[in-house]
């Protein structure tokens, strides 16, 4: 009885230095990466280059252009994304959902390619917001659809997801293709940073501002994770956190498309990983998923640079593979815990 | 007090809640009683607020709960409903955490960690703070919600089931336990219970509902008749006196 009940009360304890450790190496890793990513690539950009050329040097002007902004873009993109799996998995309470398997991201490719169409002169930030507003719709319509199933249907859910999202894109390139724009659809299908550049990443800044919108509301969340009916037992509008989880959604997803790309599995990924080491406390949570997504693409962008030097290969293709992996594993080891 | 006035609630042309008024918080504890389909837990939607009546108005201490600040609202009561199927992964110390919401919004103060504090001690929860809810057994996640929903500091507390996929022991337990909150924190419980001899044992009163309809409201002697049980459940019911105090046989 005497070691059952200690074992009890060192259970906590135990797992503490565990989540420390592990913490600290996702740092670690956010550190080493970024700066890796400043330096690889085709041309000459090591702190060497740097310190001979002086400021008006081709490494510093390549620094400046290109790989600053697609250091930053890739760690932004990759934080912000993780951050909106993990907000749409509270709003619907199903561990398997993000903006790619919800349909939303079809929704947001829609209107680009609307756009595309209607007012191909448009300025990026207006495509965004078009994007954003179709990302929203996609949103609605998902959570909507979803009302109809049983929330311990866990796996329905993201079936019914994908099949929605089959539907939208399957439009979105019937359209493309009578209107010869398969070739645009394909660049924005295939994630990939190879063309991001001063001036043409700032975007993500706004998908940042997610983030911390996110944390703000990061209890918020947390209670609305627990269900309706908690959080209106606690006080809470719940329709109106609701609501502000569809808009950092749809942002995020919006501003991601515009700048980098569908990436899939991301958000889906890596706030199940940071679920099973410190669970889904959000106000917790968003550092963990926010760093470990960042981790994972830097890691994936650089290995995209590398693999098949001195060309790239998309991101996507990366991601897909690596996250694929790690999504049916997930899936398998839930089942095997019968949740 | 919590007061049904007259209320009404229909899904399509089925009627779940007919006209029902009943005042709740005169007592320590109220049992509400009922085949399943009764409208038992309808009624506390309705004071919950998570349903709008079709007919009537329910008022929470002088306040129509349909015009009331929710957050305020969630200072007086607090509903623990027999769904506490919680998908995301959190710990004990959270859970309790979030009952302080409606006082903290999120920024918590000292009165509040007492408060929490207090809640996971009353439930005798210190053991297991640190757990994940996905990782207690079914006695202990209950105890954690209810300490949830201690910590909420409510006046009122209404309960759906909170018995469910329990054993004999951890049903006894709660039940013990919500006649001390009722004694020693003066709460105000109401506990949708399916056995009856829960009720008769440590509630102060009975209210069985039928169809939608109230159809006794007593002290909890005065329920356990066989002619009112048979009434209410559609079923012969059986009451013997055991020791002083009356028991329910419907077991053949």
């Amino acid at each position: 009885m005497s070691t059952a009940v200690a074992a009890i009360a060192s259970a906590p304890a135990q797992r503490r230095p565990r989540r420390t450790w592990v913490g600290a190496l996702i740092g670690v890793l956010l550190v080493l990466l970024t700066v890796l990513s400043v330096f690889v690539g085709v041309s000459d950009v090591s702190p060497a280059a740097l310190l001979d050329g002086g400021r008006g040097s081709t490494a510093a002007f390549l620094l400046v252009a290109s790989r600053a902004p697609r250091t930053i873009a890739v760690v932004l993109v990759g934080a912000s994304l993780g951050i909106a799996g993990l907000i749409m998995q509270m709003l619907v309470r199903n561990k398997f959902v993000e903006p790619g398997t919800t349909g939303v991201t079809e929704f947001a490719t829609f209107g680009m390619l609307l756009t595309m169409v209607l007012w191909p002169g448009m300025a990026v930030m207006g495509k965004m917001g078009v994007a954003a507003a179709f990302g929203l719709l996609g949103t609605w319509v998902f959570l909507r659809v979803i009302r109809a199933i049983p929330v311990r249907q866990l796996v329905l859910v993201p079936i019914v997801g994908i099949m929605l999202g089959g539907v939208v894109g399957s439009v979105t390139t019937f359209f493309a293709y009578r209107l010869d724009l398969l070739q645009s659809l394909g660049q924005w299908a295939q994630g990939s940073f190879s063309t991001v550049m001063q001036g043409r990443y700032e975007l993500v800044w706004i998908a940042a501002a997610m983030v911390v919108v996110a944390w703000f509301a990061a209890d918020r969340f947390s209670v609305v994770g627990l269900g309706e009916e908690f959080a209106v037992n606690l006080g809470l509008d719940y329709r109106r956190v609701v609501g502000i989880g569809m808009v950092i959604i749809a942002v995020i997803t919006a501003a991601v498309l515009v700048t980098a790309g569908m990436i899939p599995f991301l958000g889906l990924v890596v706030p199940n990983v940071v679920s099973l080491i410190i669970g889904d406390n959000v106000r917790r949570a968003i550092p963990w998923v926010a760093g470990l997504s960042a981790v994972f693409v830097l890691a994936c962008d650089i290995l995209a640079r590398v693999i098949r030097f001195p060309y790239e290969i998309p991101l996507s293709v990366i991601v897909g593979i690596i996250g694929a992996a790690l999504f049916l594993w997930l899936l398998l080891r839930r089942r095997s815990h019968a949740h | 007090m919590i007061a049904l006035e007259n209320v009404t609630k229909r899904y399509g042309a089925t009627t779940v809640v007919d006209d029902v008024s009943l005042t709740f918080g005169g007592e320590g504890i109220a049992a509400l009683i009922g085949p399943n389909g009764a409208g038992k837990s309808t009624l506390f939607s309705l004071v919950g607020r998570l349903l709008k009546p079709d007919d009537g108005r329910v008022v929470v201490d002088g306040v129509d709960v349909a015009t009331a600040s929710s957050r305020e609202l969630a200072t007086a009561l607090a509903v623990l409903r027999q769904d506490n199927h919680v998908a995301a992964r959190l710990t004990v110390h959270d859970l309790v955490e979030f009952g302080r919401f409606p006082h903290s919004r999120g920024r918590l103060t000292v009165t509040d960690r007492d408060h929490i504090e207090r809640a996971i001690d009353y439930l005798e929860l210190d053991a297991y703070r640190g757990r994940f809810l996905d990782e207690l057994s079914g006695g202990q996640r209950q105890r954690a919600f209810i300490a949830m929903v201690l910590a909420q500091d409510t006046r009122y507390v209404l309960l759906d089931e909170p018995l469910n996929n329990l054993d004999l022991r951890h049903m006894t337990e709660i039940m013990r336990l919500l006649r001390r909150m009722a004694d020693e924190l003066d709460k105000r419980i109401v506990v949708v219970l399916h056995d009856i001899n829960f009720a008769a044992t440590y509630a102060d009163r009975i209210v069985a509902m039928r169809a939608g309809r109230v159809v006794a409201d007593a002290a909890a002697g005065e329920v356990m008749d066989p002619d009112v049980l048979e009434a209410v459940y559609d079923t012969p019911v059986d009451v013997r006196d055991i020791d002083g105090r009356p028991v329910a046989l419907y077991y053949s």
